[in-house]
């Protein structure tokens, strides 16, 4: 099997979806001449052109309600947001528009549309660094994915480019240069099927995206003391798949959930909640959740370090629970 | 960085320490605030928390050693770090399922000892879910066993240590009681019962008439019928009881009633109320219209009723508008007994066991199955006469069970 | 680059009769319908029958009526959330609208939607949208797609003189004109967001000349003069649907209720609403079809009965019918896939 980036392993999703169907068009601000802000859509311009990848003005708002109209139009447009934090601009059109308009209007109007938008962070301080997947999570009416590898990325973004419901299909920027394994076929991923990562014994580590990744680096280091972790990919927020977690559970007795966002209100406190309703009887430990400080993103490389878990802090949180 | 730990002060005058035991082993991980060591003084014994999260990475001081006061006896290492780098061995593999957690500590074994861990001074013993589940199954006391995990809570290893040690369960079914000697407070279903049957006692003037009912013939029907029924439809002698008291009840409505203030409230259905014995209490839930119910019927009802109640799974239903109570002990070869009114009722039925015993009859003596029943009766609602006319009939319908069959 | 020529936004009048008689007794019969249709709708709302929101059209009827005459029915339409006379004028049974205000399963959207959210897809109505100015981006998405798949229509876009102030506006036009898509946008300008007169918000008043900002054509026209809306209408969607991208359209009318039921109506006078009353483009429409032998004194009454009657039944239907099954609670969230 090849090894691809979680960057081309997009692209690809993005390009056989638009070779599939010609209703599928990409828009959003850079995505044709520059090739977008990140890479992902490097290329396709010139496959493409202008009239299937379109570059927007910097509005957000009309990015994300021009695409609501052309999906009810009969298109399926992929929109990319430039990073999440524009997303705020779109809210309304989110919100309002897209996850509405199939129930609103009793079920006449659909809206096949794609978000794509990058969460991530790298000094770029505190309105550009945020991570707001829980508020998308908390809207009846969208489906939420959030990928950690590249196979999983280009499986649940082709599903999301076919479903006929609106996707916000969070990216990160951090991993678009991660390499994993992607089978050269024709495939897709269903939404709403949690992956376990890596099997274990002793404590249930339920994470996604990038955090996926911390987890998976703490299992290894804890591994060594002899401490089995059992890491739990969520990759679909909404709707959300607790099977796993709670199989998990009935092994481990133990939950710690790792996420990028703050953890007040967040997708942990979620989950929580739901372990403790649906398997209040399978705790031996409080439920523990790990996420971002909770303060806008400082500027400076040290302060920003120490604003998110990693492998030693989720360590030893771990070592906490099992002793 | 290492952490030192060091045989601390536990007073000015204060100037060695025996360390009594290790409550860790080399290499286990340790969290701050938790119990590692136990140390004597000549006052008292004591335990030293970790001052830091990590891995006991070296024990410098063994247990049984006397050392002065700020002496290092053991460094704890930083997770994640290897314990070697600490000169000490990394801790051998965990064994394999179902394991207490890795690395976990020898397992404490319950001790009942006054003032540790036995009676609990708060009301709820601290315990994780997972912890109380497995205990309950296990027919374990939780007070008695010492809790290890944060805060002294009792965790799954625990409960797991105690039952590997052998502590006896309690014989099944009979609720394990509290420690001797603990002060243990009432659960809210306790307390009710509490409260309830006081007030009954002290404002219900009862009475109490007993009968002694051939049950020979109904013993026969049972088991005719029983012989045919699955394992589920099963007729007990209680199912009897109730049919029997609910067609009489019919008859004596005076019984069917309760006292309000100067009136009688005679009730439009007959609400037999079945006393369910559980774990930690006694409830009555109530199995409505029983005078319409054949026999089959009944014994369906007051079965998923019981199943319910035991289950914790009662609805308000269930526990509602009841007008008269059948109490059973025969199951425990109770011969007879008087039981408490359950208010606001009129009267309440102590149903004993049915045995074989000699009875007189037409000038010979013969073995007859015989069963013994008190009605216990309010007396602002009822007489004696009507207690004794209404025992009568129920009697004879036990001793001509036929009737019972039909709604 | 364009410059934008004066002769580009333009104030027109009504360019003379040209209509047939069966147009002009219709337009008549749309506009009593909308007119009769509200008032019946606002005495519901009052008797407790309408919940939440009413936004009534009564005054501006000419504007829904005449631009409806002037599109094709395969146009898509969209618009705010006063948009019980666009339905109508469309041809919706007025029962499955009233049905909706009542929320009741037989409405427009099965009792989902309310008075603000009126859709009729199998009409190319995509519906009533409730936040100033935010269907606008989804007018150019329509247009896009239009575009996009080489169909024949065009989108309508109707809002208020208060959402010309909004983003939404600016970056929905903007594309659109950039891109050049068949789409017309009708400003109702009914005076007032809410309470707050145009002038007190807006730095430039005479919303036509917006246009210029996008520089696409810009008209404004006599908005209860429902001839004058169709021809304008009509002119405008010819030159877009002949790719000649974007066109607004500032038609000037006046909302004879308040905004919304209940509205205390602080922000203008009695005298101002009686004098508005006196253009009521009902009233002028009739005079027009009389003085020009269109249509006797009867045959008006006759219509206006049989409107009467129309919305009668309208309004028993919506009693009768039955609410949403609690069932339906669940349904319709996301396509089932």
């Amino acid at each position: 099997m090849a090894q691809k980036t979680y960057r081309d392993a997009i692209r690809e999703a993005l390009r056989e979806e638009m070779l599939r169907d010609e209703n599928v068009l990409i828009m959003g601000e850079e995505v044709g001449v520059w090739g977008g802000t990140y890479a992902v859509t490097r290329g396709l311009y010139g496959e493409f052109g202008d009239k299937r990848i379109l570059d927007t003005p910097i509005a957000e708002e009309a990015i994300v309600g021009t695409a609501v109209g052309a999906a009810m139009g009969g298109l399926r447009p992929v929109a990319e947001l430039m990073t999440i934090n524009f997303s705020l601009v779109a809210m309304d059109q989110i919100v309002n528009n897209a996850a509405k308009i199939h129930a609103m209007f009793g079920s006449q109007a659909r809206v096949p549309l794609v978000i794509r938008t990058p969460a991530g962070w790298g000094q770029l301080a505190a309105t550009h660094s945020q991570s707001f997947e829980a508020w998308f999570a908390h809207v009846p009416g969208l489906i939420v994915v959030m990928p950690s590898t590249p196979y999983d990325a280009k499986g649940l973004l082709k599903t999301a480019i076919r479903s006929d419901n609106p996707v916000m299909f969070i990216e990160h920027a951090r991993l678009y240069g991660v390499k994993g394994e992607v089978p050269d076929g024709e495939y897709t991923l269903p939404f709403g099927v949690s992956d376990i990562k890596r099997p274990g014994r002793d404590v249930t580590i339920v994470s996604y995206s990038r955090m996926l990744h911390v987890a998976l680096s703490a299992a290894d280091e804890l591994a060594k003391t002899g401490i089995e972790c059992e890491v739990i990919d969520l990759r679909t927020l909404r709707p959300l798949d607790m099977a796993p977690v709670y199989d998990s559970v009935e092994k481990t007795h133990r939950v710690l959930i790792l996420e990028e966002d703050w953890t007040t209100c967040g997708m942990g406190a979620e989950i929580a909640a739901r372990i403790s309703h649906d398997r209040f009887d399978l705790l031996d430990v409080p439920v523990e959740r790990m996420g971002q400080i909770e303060v806008p993103m400082p500027y400076a490389r040290n302060l920003e370090a120490l604003m998110f878990p990693d492998e030693k802090s989720v360590a030893q949180k771990v070592m906490e629970m099992v002793a | 960085m290492p952490t030192d730990v060091i045989m601390p002060s536990l007073g000015f005058d204060m100037t060695e320490g025996l360390l009594a035991r290790w409550l860790k082993n080399e290499g286990d991980p340790v969290v701050k605030g938790q119990a590692i060591a136990e140390i004597e003084t000549e006052k008292a014994t004591v335990e030293i928390e970790a001052t830091v999260s990590g891995l006991l990475a070296r024990i410098v001081v063994q247990a049984g050693e006397t050392v002065p006061v700020g002496t290092l006896i053991g460094v704890i290492a930083e997770a994640g770090v290897e314990p070697t780098a600490v000169s000490s061995p990394a801790p051998t593999a965990p064994p394999s399922s179902p394991p207490p957690s890795p690395a976990a500590p020898a397992p404490p074994a319950p001790v009942p000892e006054a003032g540790e861990g036995a009676a609990p001074s708060e009301a709820r013993v601290k315990a994780s879910p997972v912890a109380r589940k497995m205990a309950e199954e296990a027919g374990l006391d939780l007070s008695r066993i010492k809790g290890t995990g944060p805060g002294g809570r009792v965790v799954e290893r625990d409960v797991q240590a105690a039952i590997a040690t052998g502590s006896t369960p309690a014989a099944p079914g009979v609720p394990a009681g509290p420690a001797p000697g603990a002060t243990v407070p009432l659960n809210r279903m306790r307390k009710t019962i509490a409260r309830r049957m006081a007030e009954s006692k002290t404002t219900a003037p009862h009475f109490y008439v007993t009968v002694e009912i051939n049950m020979d013939d109904a013993m026969k029907m049972r088991e005719q019928l029983n012989g045919v029924a699955p394992e589920g439809e099963r007729i007990s002698v209680s199912d009897m009881v109730v049919a029997a008291a609910a067609r009489t009840l019919v008859r004596f409505p005076a019984l069917n009633a309760s006292y309000r203030e100067d009136n009688l409230e005679m009730h439009p259905q007959v609400n037999i109320g079945i006393a369910v014995a559980l774990e930690d209490g006694l409830i009555p839930p109530v199995l409505r219209d029983a005078d319409k119910k054949p026999l089959k019927r009944i014994a369906a009802e007051s079965r998923a009723l019981a199943d319910r109640a035991r289950t914790n799974k009662l609805r308000s239903d269930d526990l509602w508008g009841g007008t008269f109570t059948v109490s059973n002990l025969g199951m425990f070869d109770v011969d007879e007994f008087i039981a408490i009114i359950n208010p606001p009722e009129a009267a309440i039925l102590a149903v004993g066991a049915v045995t074989r015993r000699p009875v007189a009859a037409a000038g010979e003596v013969r073995i007859a199955s015989l069963m013994k029943t008190t009605l216990s009766v309010d007396h602002r609602v009822a007489d004696g006469a009507q207690a004794g006319r209404f025992l009568q009939e129920f009697k004879k319908l036990l001793e001509n069970p036929v009737t019972l069959l039909t709604g | 680059m364009a410059s934008t020529s004066p002769a580009r936004i333009s104030i027109e009048d009504a360019a003379g009769i040209n209509v047939t008689r069966e147009e002009a007794l219709d337009w008549f019969r749309k506009m009593s319908l909308i007119r009769r249709f509200e008032e019946r709708a606002e005495e519901a709302y009052g008797q407790g029958k309408i919940g939440g929101f009413l936004h009534l059209y009564i005054g501006e009827e000419a504007v829904a009526v005449g631009a409806m005459a002037a599109l094709q029915p395969e146009d898509d339409v969209i618009t705010h959330y006063r948009d019980h006379g666009y339905v109508l004028a469309r041809g919706v049974e007025p029962k499955r609208v009233m049905a909706e205000l009542y929320g009741k399963a037989t409405g427009l959207s099965k009792g989902k939607g309310g008075s603000m959210h009126m859709a009729d897809v199998r009409r190319h109505l995509w519906g009533g949208y409730a936040i100033v100015g935010g269907h606008i981006p989804l007018a150019t998405g329509l247009a896009l797609a239009i575009q996009y798949r080489k169909l024949p229509q065009i989108v309508a876009c109707f809002f208020g003189d208060g959402a010309t102030n909004a983003g939404t506006f600016y970056s929905g036009l903007n594309l659109a004109a950039v891109w050049k898509l068949p789409l017309i946008a009708i400003v109702e300008n009914n005076h007032y967001g809410m309470g707050t007169a145009l002038e007190r918000v807006s730095a430039v008043d005479e919303v036509y000349r917006k246009a210029s900002s996008f520089d696409i054509p810009g008209v404004r026209i006599d908005g209860n003069d429902v001839l004058a809306v169709r021809d304008a209408v009509r002119r405008m969607a010819d030159q877009s649907r002949n790719g000649g991208g974007p066109q607004l359209i500032e038609a000037m009318t006046y909302r004879f209720r308040g905004h919304s039921m209940g509205d205390p109506q602080r922000y203008r006078t009695k005298e101002e609403v009686e004098e508005a009353k006196s253009r009521d483009p009902i009233a002028r429409w009739r005079s027009t079809v009389q003085e020009n032998d269109l249509a006797t004194e009867d045959e008006l009454r006759k219509i206006g009965d049989e409107v009467e009657a129309e919305v009668e039944e309208a309004v028993r239907f919506a009693e009768n019918s039955p609410a949403p099954d609690p069932g339906e609670l669940c349904n319709d969230v996301l396509v089932s896939e």
